[in-house]
């Protein structure tokens, strides 16, 4: 018993003590450094924050061009796929099209009603900066859902700007470096947005699910959702602007609520970083 | 160049192939998980280290093990030292393994393998959950120790081909 006692810890000390062949660290020397590098991050220690920008600077530029094989495997995966839908999504567009051209008469008078009667009322309008950024790098792990984007604190990108694809809202920006920047997805776990569902004014929390939906937390039990009800910003808490759309709701077969984001998360190449300001209406 | 330094080159270039493919996987995230099924992905890196460690620890230095580890943690978004901490602790079971292992063989390598990924991913798991408060998806990362233990056997097999192709079957076990 004894005995192999001692080769258990023979064995132990040999493994994490002894430098090996051409080992220039031994391996308890460097956790120990990593533990020290962890506590260091909790603590938010500003050698380690400096650090952390001056690698991502770098790896985030070096990950872009090592990730070029895979993403032109997967590009060429989704062209593939786009091309045997043709006929079929050729069919829906116009149907789409139709249905589109008819709200956008009707949305161009309700919104030269709306910003006569907020005149009247004396309310303030919201400014945008928009800022065009190609995506670096999209991290779509199973622990992680982000992407990092070509701008950052050299462009005027600041904490907390809100990321859209086309008009729809995909993220915020949670880090910013000085040419780089990484916006978590409204579909990762961490992130939680204010939102509003219409019709009915259901103000509530959008909360990621680390999938291709967002689930709602925190409503009245008895709100009656309907499928196809619009989630959109609801702009509290000042992060963004009302009503910036960000998916539809979706009854699965078992009555759970789900929000079936607009965009499709995975195939993003370009997003626009906009910052809200309240202006006055003059 | 004469056709003997031509060769000799790209034999040593060929030792670099672990190396080179840790660096590359880990700013790459090579996972496949563009194809979107669910629940499925796997850890590249977490199988090669773990092959090299255990078959030839001088291929991947602990330094560099470390160093990618850090570019890891930039990659995903992690805080700086998660990745390195799970990746030598990876480097520790295999040292201990090799070290006690008198006749190897690849199912006990396999086996120990799976107790190693469920004992450095609960590390990584408790330090992200309660130290850092990042929320995580509890059926994904089981996924992710499925896949990855069901690889190692696949890449196993190939890198046993490539050892003794390059290395001659040169091991340090």
């Amino acid at each position: 018993m004894a005995t192999s006692r001692d080769d258990f810890v023979i064995a132990i000390r040999s493994a994490f003590l002894k430098k090996g062949n051409q080992q220039r660290f031994s391996l308890i020397a460097l956790i120990f450094f990593s533990i020290a590098l962890i506590a260091l991050s909790r603590f938010n220690f500003p050698a380690i924050n400096y650090l952390k920008i001056s690698l991502n600077e770098i790896i985030y530029r070096a990950s872009f061009v090592v990730s070029i094989p895979e993403q032109q495997i997967q590009n060429a995966s989704i062209a593939l796929n786009k091309h045997f839908k043709l006929y079929k999504d050729l069919e829906i567009t116009k149907k789409k099209i139709k249905q589109l051209e008819y709200e956008k008469y009707n949305s161009n008078y309700l919104n030269s009603e709306n910003k006569r009667l907020r005149k009247l009322i004396d309310e303030y309008i919201i400014k945008s900066d928009e800022l065009v950024a190609k995506v670096l790098l999209d991290k779509n792990s199973p622990f992680l859902k982000s992407i990092i984007v070509n701008k950052g604190s050299k462009d005027d990108v600041k904490l907390g700007m809100a990321v859209l694809d086309d008009q729809y809202l995909i993220g915020k920006i949670v880090e910013v470096n000085y040419s780089t920047s990484r916006a978590l997805l409204v579909s990762d776990l961490n992130s939680k947005i204010p939102i509003s569902v219409e019709p009915g004014n259901l103000l509530s929390i959008l909360s990621g699910t680390g999938k291709d939906f967002g689930k709602i937390q925190y409503t009245q039990q008895d709100f009656n959702f309907q499928e196809s009800d619009i989630v959109y910003t609801s702009g509290s808490g000042g992060i963004f602007k009302s009503g910036i759309p960000i998916g539809k709701i979706k009854i699965d077969n078992n009555k759970n609520i789900k929000v079936k984001f607009f965009s499709n998360l995975s195939q993003i190449t370009f997003v626009k970083l906009v910052a809200f300001e309240k202006e006055e209406i003059k | 160049m004469s056709i003997q330094v031509k060769k000799s080159l790209f034999k040593k270039l060929l030792t670099f192939v672990p190396l080179i493919l840790l660096f590359v996987s880990v700013m790459n995230e090579f996972d496949f998980n563009y194809l979107n099924y669910k629940y499925f992905s796997f850890n590249f890196p977490f199988i090669l280290i773990y092959y090299w460690s255990l078959k030839r620890s001088e291929s991947l230095g602990y330094g560099y093990i470390f160093v990618a580890g850090l570019f890891n943690d930039v990659t995903i978004g992690f805080p700086l030292g998660v990745s390195g901490l799970t990746y030598l602790l990876i480097c520790g079971f295999a040292a201990y393994l090799r070290n006690i292992t008198l006749r190897p063989n690849l199912i006990n390598d396999w086996m120990f393998f799976l107790f190693t990924i469920l004992f450095v991913t609960s590390i990584n798991y408790f330090l992200l959950i309660s130290i850092f408060s990042i929320e995580m998806n509890y059926y994904e990362l089981m996924g992710n120790i499925f896949f990855t233990f069901i690889f190692y056997y696949i890449f196993a097999y190939l890198f046993d081909i490539y050892l003794r192709l390059v290395f001659k079957g040169n091991k340090n076990v």
